[in-house]
């Protein structure tokens, strides 16, 4: 990697001849060394999954959690660098709350996504920081429906129907992309959600890890919390099954 | 205006000081007229009532400057978005200022979120400048109309008190009017029936109250714009008259 940049990548400040900010291209490969967050943007709400990757069998189950609520109607997931993360949170909160007390709503989606992308982007214009080594997962429910969005370190922002980032991102855009998004319900989106973030799960490379699954929907009340523990039992299960049935197909 | 204090006495008419440059105390000097120097003032009556669909609200048109009528046509019912009104009373001075800066504020946010704010939008900003500056004398009456919520009346009193109403009174003519409003209010009147009770209110609020009077201003917030209204003091429905 070392020689790509050759001297126009050792400041955000700087531009290659060809027009690239690289610094801001390296933030990207801290996000796609860390590990898969899916999401999907369903009929009725957003559902979150994040392969927690567990480094030590000492560590307390559910402690260190990589979803996070901004507002009651918005979650938020990301992948990469989780102590830039937890900065974009707690940003992403102060945003919020700041908004809902000045004009008396909740935040949009798209409005809070924007902010943070904003926020992102600032941070690819001086030299004395570095930007975020992390890629963003904003979904919610608010009067316009379901939305997700994904936040990429250079600050730029889409809509998705479904998104993946992190090391198994391309296995699991393939999954995706075979699945009819537009007539899934929350309910099937927590068993497929499941399932994929067990396929990209590389046994070889990674050990152990733990699947954090959240939705907003309106089985919910259109708040957004993790999946309660028989619903994400069971669509663990299944995603078992269907790991060992392709394993056994392979 | 300029103040001489050359040989100078300093009296204070109506709170404010005054200077005046002459030993002669007989000489009628204009700076000391009570009406030269009273800040302007909105006696007024105003009013909103919502309904299914949109919203009403009416004002008086007399502004005073102590007993003085300094304007006799003024127009009370501001707008600061396409479709949401605010009705000032009050200070005259500070509720231009708080209406206008709030404009500006809702123009960018509406610019930001991409389509018309939220009447209880702009209720809770004008909310914000009322009662974090108490010196400010504004009672203010926001209707609107918005795509989520229809029409929609809010309330801001002296100190920043915002509450939410079917319709809601305001001003110093409005003390005369609770008994007429609270017996004639019905539930899910359509827009006719609000309008005709709109006009009907604020004209005995104007026969009553000597801060009140001029024309009636009357304007109807729905889905589709904005319909302006004025009734002229002589065309006023009249009730007992003696």
């Amino acid at each position: 990697m070392a020689g790509i940049g050759s001297g126009y990548d050792l400041s955000a400040t700087t531009f290659s001849p060809d027009g690239r900010v690289f610094q801001v291209e390296y933030a990207g490969k801290a996000v796609e060394n860390s590990s898969t967050a899916v999401a999907i943007r369903c009929k009725d709400g957003v559902v979150f999954g994040v392969e927690k990757l567990i480094v030590s069998k000492m560590l307390v189950e559910g402690s260190n959690k990589r979803i996070h609520t901004i507002a009651p109607h918005i979650g938020y997931a990301a992948a990469g660098l989780l102590s830039d993360s937890r900065k974009v949170v707690n940003k992403a909160r102060d945003e919020a709350k700041y908004y809902k007390d000045y004009y008396a709503d909740p935040i949009s989606v798209k409005v809070l996504s924007e902010r943070v992308a904003n926020f992102f982007q600032s941070y690819t214009l001086y030299g004395h920081i570095r930007p975020f080594g992390t890629s963003v997962l904003v979904g919610g429910v608010d009067r316009k429906g379901p939305q997700l969005y994904m936040v990429e370190p250079s600050g730029v922002y889409y809509g998705y129907h479904a998104v993946a980032v992190g090391k198994g991102k391309q296995a699991a855009k393939t999954e995706l992309e075979k699945l009819k998004i537009s007539q899934l319900t929350c309910r099937e989106a927590v068993n497929e959600v499941a399932r994929i973030v067990y396929l990209v799960h590389d046994d070889v490379k990674d050990k152990d890890f733990e699947l954090e699954l959240s939705w907003v929907c309106s089985e919910s009340n259109n708040q957004h919390q993790f999946v309660p523990a028989d619903l994400k039992a069971e669509a663990e299960r299944l995603a078992q099954q269907a790991v060992e049935s392709k394993m056994s197909d392979d | 205006w300029y103040q001489r204090r050359v040989r100078g006495v300093s009296e204070r008419v109506e709170g404010r000081k005054v200077f005046s440059n002459s030993l002669d105390v007989k000489k009628m000097d204009l700076r000391e007229m009570e009406w030269m120097n009273k800040a302007h003032d909105m006696g007024t009556s105003i009013m909103a009532v919502a309904y299914n669909g949109g919203v009403v609200i009416g004002a008086d048109s007399r502004t005073t400057t102590g007993s003085y009528i300094a304007n006799r046509v003024s127009d009370k019912l501001t707008p600061i978005s396409e479709k949401i009104y605010v009705c000032r009373s009050g200070s005259a001075a500070d509720t231009q200022f708080a209406s206008e800066l709030i404009r500006y504020y809702l123009e960018s946010h509406s610019t930001e979120i991409g389509e018309p704010p939220l009447v209880k939008t702009g209720a809770n900003l004008l909310r914000h400048i009322v009662y974090m500056n108490k010196h400010l004398m504004a009672s203010l009456i926001i209707g609107g109309w918005d795509k989520y919520e229809g029409g929609s009346v809010y309330c801001i009193s002296l100190g920043g008190t915002i509450t939410k109403e079917p319709f809601a009174i305001g001003g110093s003519g409005s003390s005369y009017i609770y008994g007429y409003c609270d017996a004639n209010y019905k539930p899910n009147m359509t827009r006719d029936e609000c309008e005709k009770f709109v006009v009907n209110a604020l004209s005995l609020a104007m026969a009553r109250d000597g801060s009140s009077g001029g024309v009636v201003r009357t304007a109807t917030i729905d889905a589709n714009g904005v319909e302006r209204k004025m009734v002229p003091g002589n065309q006023l429905p009249i009730f007992w008259a003696g």
